[in-house]
This record gives C-alpha cells, structure tokens and sequence, in this order.
C-alpha cells in the first residue's frame, strides 16, 4: 500500500527532553486521522515532525514519500501546519495576510479571495486587522492562510478550538473535501465528540508512543473501522 | 531569491507602516539619547561639537538594535517563523528582505538624528558625498550583521539581553570607521575619508554575504 | 571505552609537567637571571623601564596564545560546519579554543593594563593590538553566553559555528580598523621590539613563548576531553529520560484500566 506518511521507533528531542519516545505511524493518502491524548502525551511533536520541524534522533520517517530530517526543504512547501498559535501577523488585515501566505507558496493571487470566502471570512472582516479578531476568527484565518497552500497533508493542532457550531460544521466540510480529493489530514484534538464522527481512524498517544498508528498490510480505507485498531505497537 | 526578498520587504514595511513603531517610538527615543549625550557632556558646545560624529553613530547603533528586536518579534509573537520555515521562501530571499526593511527605516532614522545633531550640537554638516557613501555602507552592514544575529536570538531564552551582548562588538568596526569618516568629511579630522569607506564595504560584504548564506541554519535552529 | 579516573592520559601529564617545568622556568629566568632594563637618565624614551621590562615574559606570549586559541576556535567551527568532516570533536575542539581563549585575553588585557601604567602612568593605552583584544574579549564573551544560552546540542553547534566564523571574519576587519584608528594619534604602542633585547632577555622571552604554549596546548586538551564526557554523561541521562518518558505511557494506561476495571465492579 502506498503511505502518505510512514514513522516507526521515531524519537525527537526538545532540548534533553524525549517528546517522541518511539513513535510508529501509518498514514494513508486520503485518511482523516484523530490523535487524541492527554497534554503533554506528544501530539504537536508529532504534528512538528510530519512537517519536517522537527528533526529525528532515531528511527525511521518518510512523508510524502520524503525523509523529513534530510529533505526537510523539500517536503515543507507540501505541507500545511496549524499550530498553537495562528502565525499571523497582527498588524496586517486578513486579506494582507492570505495574501502574504499565498505569495510565499507562490499560489496565484485569485485564490486568495477564494480562501477567505471558505472560511468565512469576506467583507467587512477581510479588512480588518488580526489583531483585532476574535480567537474563533483568527483560527479561521490561519486555516485560510494554510487553505491557499493547497497542501498534501493538513496537520491541525486542535482546529475546532475556539470554532462555533457553524464553522465547525464548515471546516468539517473542508476537510471531508480535501481527504476526497487525496490529501492526509492529520488531527490532535481533545474534543472527541466533534472529532471523532469526522475520522476515517483514532489514534491515543501516551508517553511520546502512538498506540493504534500502525497499519495491517494491505488495509485500506475502505474496510478500516472509526475507533481503536488493535495493532499493537512495535517496540 | 530577489522576488522573494522584495515580498518578504514589503510585508516588514506593511507591517512597521501600520504599527508605526519606529515613527513613535523607537524615533523619539533617539532623539532623547542625542538630548542625553548633551547633559552627560555638560552642554560643553566645542566639545560636543568635535563628538557629534561619534554620537549620531551611537545613537544609531541604539536604535538599530530596538528596530532589530523589533523585526523579530513580529515574527515570533505569534508564531510566524514557522509559517516562514513551511513557505517556499528561499532563506536568502529572506534574509535580504528583513535586512532591507531593517536598512530603510534605518535610514530614516539617520536622516532625523542628523538633524537632531545639527539643531542640538550646533554641527555643521559639509562634504556630503563621503557622509552619504558612508551613511549608506554603514547602514548595510548594521542592517545585514543585525539581522543575522537577530535570526540566531529568535528562539533562545533571555533573547532581549542576548542580542545587545552579540552585536555590540560586532558593530564596533562599523560604528569606529563611521564615525572617521563623517569626522573627516565634515573637517573635523585631517584623515583621509575614503579609505574607511573601503572598510565599512568589507565589512558590509561580509555581513550581507555570510547572514545569506548561513540564514537557512540559522532560521532552522532558532 | 575504559573508564579512567579523570581527562588525563599518559600524552597530557607529559604535557601537564612540561608546561609547569617551563613555567617554573620562566619565573626564575625572569625574576632573578635576565638584568633589568636601563631606568633613569640611560633609558631610551618609551621603553620600559627597570624591572617592568619582566612583563616582556608575560604579555607577548599571553597575548599570543589569546589568538592561538581563538584560531583554534574558528578551526574547528570551519570543520563542524564543512559537511564532509562533520564531526562532533570538532565542535568540543571549538568550545576548547575559545573558552582558553578567553582566559588568555583576559591575561592579556590585565598585564597589557599593567604595562600601560609601567610605560605612561594610565591603566589604558589605545594600542592597536589592545584595542583588537578587548574587542575580541567582547566577541568571545558573547560566543560562551550564546553556547550556554542554547539547550539542544545539535542547534548549539551549528549557531555558535556560524557565530564563531562571522567574528572571526569581523576581527579581520577589526585589526585593520584599529590600526588606522590608533595611528590617527601618535601611536602609543606598547610593544616596540626593542633592538637592545639579546642575551638572557632574548632568551627568557623565548621560553615564556613555549611554556604559555604548553599550558595553553594542556588546557585546551583537558578542556575538549571534559567537553566529551560530558556528551557521554548527556548520552546516559538521554536513555534513561526515554524509559522514563515511555513510562509515563504504562502508567497511565495502567491507571486508566484500574479506573475502568473499578467502575465495572461497581456495576449498575
């Protein structure tokens, strides 16, 4: 089978402090996975070194079938990150800063209305600075800024945060729609009862480990089943 | 590379032309600095009159460094260095666009405290092709050796005193040779002029040089 | 690898007891053998005179070994960062060099001081070769709070390589910055070789050359083996943090299943 995203005894560092212990991971093109986790469990290092943030001290990794610590240059631009915090920029207007993502990604300027369309985001609120919006907006924005890359593999850190009920049902559609169309989408959320539902596979993190991430040979997405695979991790 | 430095440009001076934070304040305070060296000097006017090349290059190294802290913490206060590292922006291209940004708010920065020097030490400004050529290499390198080491600060503990530490001596060629050259061409020395420029180039050369090599590592690790 | 009892080898103590016989050396040669300068009347303006001359024993090789060891330095960070001899000794050779370094600039700042005062009664001349240490003092100062300042080894390599070589490069255009700026006014410079220095005096100086050379060789050895083990230690506390970070995992599976377990006997 052809993985998006392949990692297996995968152990990162934050200064001295192991945020991956050995982590195995399978990811199929098209998948919405959901990692859930207590704090500290090791999902937004995970998310970090999918995108190529963050390098490996052992194991092996390959994304999109790129090495993320040797061709880190090269997988970036392929990949869209929604961290923590948005990575905007505040005193600009949200359309400055869609447009600023996009001219980064090299994108055509036209998607830049498009984007913002999707998510919400036109008229008034376009003008106005980021600084300026409310949290459930910026979150918008910064998916726009992520939306107008056209990445392969959407990695979110807790996307429905801060997200009412109406937008939450929009970004459900938006990644319904781009999981058809053949991107990964990776989740970390703490919200299950909104993530879960949207999942194609849930995956738990604990102590820098993923349980469930592996894959049986030749599973596919159509047979894999919403909820916990048994496939018990390799040490 | 130059394409996206002059995105990269554009998007700083957007930014600095919204938040107007070296009109307001980082200006204001250079003014205060030149008002400072007045009273530390005693108001002694011959005397203030021979330092004022020495001064205004100071003055500039000070504001330099807060438009410096500035240009960066615009980029990690909300977590934007990673969007940049994600982006298909060439390191180099970004190096040279923050530096540029950097250089020009520099420069009017230097066009306010030479009138300040002019109103407030009585200095009389001549010879200026020398002070312009050498306002101009001198800005370059402040602008390329701030903007590297800023890069190097971005992500480390006790940045704001880390940076100062830094740069300090690594601009003390500029503002030695800086301060000569404006001091000879407005009669003040009998050197010669031009050869300091020779080194303000050197220096400028290597700055802009190295931070565009080296600012994809630097950029990585922060 | 064996476990010895600290950094030194069989190579190093040789070193160690060569560098501190030189030393010795020095001090007598110095102090007792080698005649005072000229003082008084006799005395050739702007030399030293009388018994400061004895600081030509010091501050010449000081100030020597102050570059030695920054030329380490930029060494071994033009090799770390040179892909195909990448290699961690390269950087604890860095470290080496510049933390000797340091220490032989301060050396050469506090005797140039003395010295200064000897000759013109100020405890600061302008001296172009001065001047450039102090400024590489400040360089060096920034380079050892940049290395403490970075966690990760590995970004803590590559930032303070790319720092060293852009100082190094920058004291390149210092050298010729101070030289001009000094030479503006009348050149006070500290060291004139004196043509009247032959004789024990030559001699001395010499060997104040090669005994600072050996303890600066000695330290810098002892530094960059202390620098390895403590990349062996770091190494051991990595293992460990990893069980203890997997653990983390276990025990919380394992207090989910008791939770679990409690609220299935307690049942409907």
């Amino acid at each position: 089978m052809v993985l998006s995203a392949r990692l297996r005894c995968a152990v990162a560092l934050a200064g001295r402090y192991p945020v991956l212990a050995g982590a195995d991971l399978d990811l199929l093109p098209g998948e919405i996975l959901v990692v859930k986790g207590a704090n500290g469990a090791g999902k937004t290092s995970l998310l970090r070194v999918l995108a190529g943030l963050l390098p490996l001290v052992a194991g092996e990794a390959s994304v999109l079938g790129l090495d993320p610590s040797a061709d880190a240059r090269a997988l970036r631009p392929l990949v869209g990150l929604l961290g923590h915090k948005g990575g905007l920029y505040d005193d600009l207007s949200a359309i400055e800063n869609v447009r600023f993502a996009a001219r980064s990604a090299r994108a055509p300027a036209s998607s830049v209305p498009a984007a913002l369309e999707r998510m919400g985001l036109s008229g008034r609120l376009a003008k106005a600075p980021a600084g300026r919006l409310s949290a459930g907006q910026r979150r918008r924005l910064a998916l726009a800024c992520v939306l107008v890359k056209r990445p392969l593999l959407w990695l979110l850190d807790e996307p429905h945060a801060g997200l009412d009920a109406e937008h939450r049902a929009l970004l459900d559609d938006l990644l319904r729609e781009v999981a058809e169309a053949g991107s990964s989408v990776v989740m970390a959320s703490h919200e299950e009862a909104v993530a879960v539902p949207l999942a194609t596979r849930v995956v738990t993190m604990t102590g820098g480990t993923v349980r469930g991430g592996l894959l049986a040979p030749g599973a596919g997405l159509a047979g894999a089943p919403a909820g916990l695979s048994e496939v018990p991790s390799v040490a | 590379m130059w394409r996206d430095a002059v995105v990269v440009a554009g998007k700083d001076l957007r930014i600095e032309g919204r938040a107007k934070v070296s009109l307001n304040q980082v200006g204001p305070y250079a003014l205060v600095v030149l008002l400072l060296f007045g009273f530390a000097f005693d108001q002694d006017r011959p005397l203030l009159v021979q330092a004022a090349p020495g001064l205004f290059w100071l003055a500039v190294l000070f504001s330099g460094l807060l438009a410096v802290q500035r240009s960066f913490s615009v980029e990690s206060s909300d977590g934007a260095i990673d969007s940049l590292r994600l982006s298909r922006l060439e390191p180099a291209g970004i190096f040279l666009g923050k530096a540029a940004a950097v250089a020009a708010q520099l420069v009017l920065l230097e066009a306010l405290l030479a009138a300040g020097v002019v109103v407030l030490f009585h200095s009389r400004l001549g010879g200026a092709g020398l002070l312009a050529a050498s306002a101009a290499l001198s800005t370059a390198g402040l602008a390329g050796a701030g903007v590297a080491y800023g890069a190097l600060c971005i992500g480390l503990r006790a940045r704001e005193t880390l940076l100062p530490l830094l740069l300090a001596p690594v601009l003390a060629p500029v503002v030695l040779a800086a301060t000569q050259a404006w001091r000879s061409a407005l009669g003040l020395s009998g050197g010669d002029g031009w050869r300091w420029l020779a080194l303000l180039g050197c220096f400028a050369a290597i700055y802009l040089a190295g931070g565009s090599i080296g600012f994809g590592a630097l950029m990585e690790e922060a | 690898m064996m476990l010895r009892k600290g950094p030194s080898t069989r190579l190093s103590r040789a070193l160690g007891w060569s560098a501190l016989v030189a030393l010795a050396l020095n001090v007598w040669w110095g102090l007792w053998l080698s005649p005072p300068a000229p003082s008084g009347k006799a005395a050739p303006p702007g030399i030293v005179e009388g018994q400061f001359v004895r600081m030509l024993y010091v501050h010449p090789a000081v100030a020597t070994m102050a570059y030695v060891g920054f030329g380490v330095c930029a060494l071994g960070s033009v090799a770390w960062l040179w892909p195909r001899t990448r290699s961690p000794r390269w950087d604890r050779l860095a470290v080496a060099g510049a933390e000797v370094g340091a220490v032989f600039c301060a050396a050469t700042l506090v005797t140039g001081s003395i010295w200064g005062r000897a000759s013109w009664g100020v405890w600061w001349t302008w001296d172009p070769r001065l001047t450039l240490t102090a400024i590489l003092f400040a360089l060096s100062l920034g380079y050892l709070a940049l290395r403490r300042a970075v966690e990760d080894s590995r970004s803590r390599s590559v930032l303070s390589s790319v720092v060293a070589l852009l100082m190094a490069l920058t004291v390149i255009v210092d050298h010729y910055a101070t030289s001009w700026f000094v030479s503006l006014h009348q050149g006070e410079t500290l060291f004139k070789p004196d043509p009247s220095v032959y004789g024990w005096q030559l001699a001395t100086m010499v060997l104040s050359f090669v005994a600072f050379g050996l303890l600066g060789a000695w330290l810098i050895v002892h530094r960059y083996r202390l620098e390895g083990l403590e990349e062996r230690y770091e190494a051991q506390v990595f293992y460990s943090a990893i069980e203890a970070r997997r653990a983390e995992g276990s025990a919380e599976r394992a207090s989910a299943l008791v939770g679990s377990a409690a609220a299935e006997t307690e049942g409907p």
